[in-house]
């Protein structure tokens, strides 16, 4: 399971926690999530934005 | 006074202190504004005194802003991280959210129980909204940062004036789309106040819906469903005005329309100063360059900024909007209004004279420098006032008329 960055504020999309607030399973990976992806904390970096930080 | 200090490996002893730092009790103290007209009508028994409240926020805090003047003062990167886990400044903006509370209830009551004038009626009912309306600018600087407790408090402060869906539109809509023509909450040129309020305000109330039904269907759950943070805060504005109306009758029902309106109103002005005519351009892939430092105007007056938590520090708040009050910076060479918002508001309300101050300040910015491709225009209005503004252009350096 990879983690992914927002370098706008730091926030982190780790792929094994998901995002269940945003209704983003644990285990869904950053490839499925949707292509409108937008940072949950800061909204200002989408999904193109993202950089992997750990494999 | 309070210093903070940190050990730079190479820069060495880094050292700040922030000279608003008491200032920021202030807050605590606008329910007194809010209820000066009250108390001025019992010591001198004249209805035509709760007119005080609003001139003191719309033409008070302007001469404050001018006499106490600007503060460009910024915090070191280095010592953030401290300012921003300071629990002081983390408290003040949550305890003012129970004096919305208070205060609506003092409003409802006041107007209930003694006879009034109609005059006097509406300067009530819009003191009483004018100061939910500051509500919704803590829900704004509370409903962008990630603690539970935060949010809730964003909620409560939105309930006071049925607003619950706006940290939902605000953090998803507004932000992502902002200062394009995509984004209702972001003001064209040539486009006055009130058109823009009857675009912005329903586009408002539906896309925040939409984004949390959207939120709620990933989830797999209903709209209706109670986790739905929109629907929470609305539940509350219809426990708290239900409330009101039983205990104080009918009365209440015009009161808090125009309360809530009003407080929506004062949003709305926020709204439509913050990006007026401001454009984002697109990319080589079609999407938006991300919003940038010149995409929104600032002010850095103190005794607005003291009001409105540092929200005219505008531009750092779109580029890093999880950054609590305190640490907003200033930047040079940014779109700046002439004077702080309560002033600007005053003047939307007046679109010529709007126009006026606006219009070849805009044209003016260094990015724009008198081209329309590069502005947010309102449809339809390009070859007129391309027409009206032929000579402004980057040689005539009207940015610094002011
Ligand atoms: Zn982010």
């Amino acid at each position: 399971m990879a983690k992914y960055l927002c370098p706008g504020c730091g926030y982190q999309y780790d792929e094994a926690l998901g995002e269940p607030r945003e209704g983003f399973a644990p285990g869904t990976i950053f490839t499925a999530l949707p292509e409108d992806f937008f940072c949950p904390d800061c909204a200002v970096r989408g999904k193109d934005d993202f950089e992997l930080v750990e494999e | 006074m309070h210093r903070f200090t940190t050990q730079h490996p190479d820069k060495g002893e880094i050292t700040y202190q922030d000279r608003k730092r008491y200032l920021w009790l202030v807050s605590l103290l606008y329910p007194l504004v809010a209820l000066s007209g009250i108390g001025l009508y019992y010591l001198t028994d004249n209805q035509w005194l709760f007119v005080v409240p609003l001139i003191a926020s719309y033409i008070g805090v302007s001469v404050l802003d001018w006499l106490l003047g600007e503060d460009r003062n910024n915090p070191p990167e280095e010592l953030v991280p401290q300012l921003e886990a300071d629990a002081y400044y983390r408290w003040l903006p949550i305890l003012t959210v129970p004096m919305h509370v208070l205060v609506l209830v003092i409003f409802a009551w006041f107007i209930s129980s003694h006879d009034l004038g109609v005059p006097a009626l509406i300067m009530l009912t819009l003191t009483a909204g004018l100061y939910s309306g500051l509500g919704i600018n803590t829900a704004h600087e509370l409903g962008h940062k990630k603690p539970a407790l935060e949010r809730w408090m964003a909620r409560i402060a939105l309930a006071v004036s049925g607003y619950g869906h706006f940290c939902v539109e605000h953090n998803r809509g507004h932000h992502r789309h902002v200062a394009t023509p995509e984004d209702p909450a972001s003001s064209k040129m040539g486009e006055n106040i009130y058109q823009f309020a009857c675009k912005e305000i329903p586009a408002g109330f539906r896309r925040g819906w939409q984004c949390e039904k959207e939120r709620m269907e990933r989830q797999g759950k209903s709209v209706w469903h109670p986790s739905n943070e929109v629907l929470q805060s609305y539940a509350l504005t219809l426990v708290i005005q239900g409330a009101l109306i039983a205990v104080f009758g009918w009365i209440m029902l015009p009161f808090l329309l125009v309360q809530n309106f009003f407080g929506w109103w004062q949003l709305t002005s926020a709204n439509y100063i913050e990006h007026y005519g401001l454009l984002r351009q697109r990319k080589a892939n079609g999407g938006y360059e991300h919003c940038q430092p010149w995409h929104s105007w600032n002010a850095d007056y103190i005794a607005s900024n003291l009001l409105l938590f540092q929200l005219e520090r505008h531009s750092d708040h779109h580029a890093n909007p999880t950054r609590r009050y305190q640490s907003l910076r200033s930047f040079a060479d940014l779109p700046t209004l002439p004077i702080g918002y309560f002033g600007m508001y005053a003047i939307a309300m007046l679109p010529a004279l709007w126009y006026r101050v606006m219009d070849k300040r805009l044209l003016a910015l260094p990015h724009i420098a008198g081209d329309f491709d590069k502005v947010n225009i309102a449809p339809g209005r390009r070859a007129e006032l391309e027409a009206r503004y032929a000579g402004v252009s980057a040689q005539q350096p009207a940015a610094q008329e002011a």
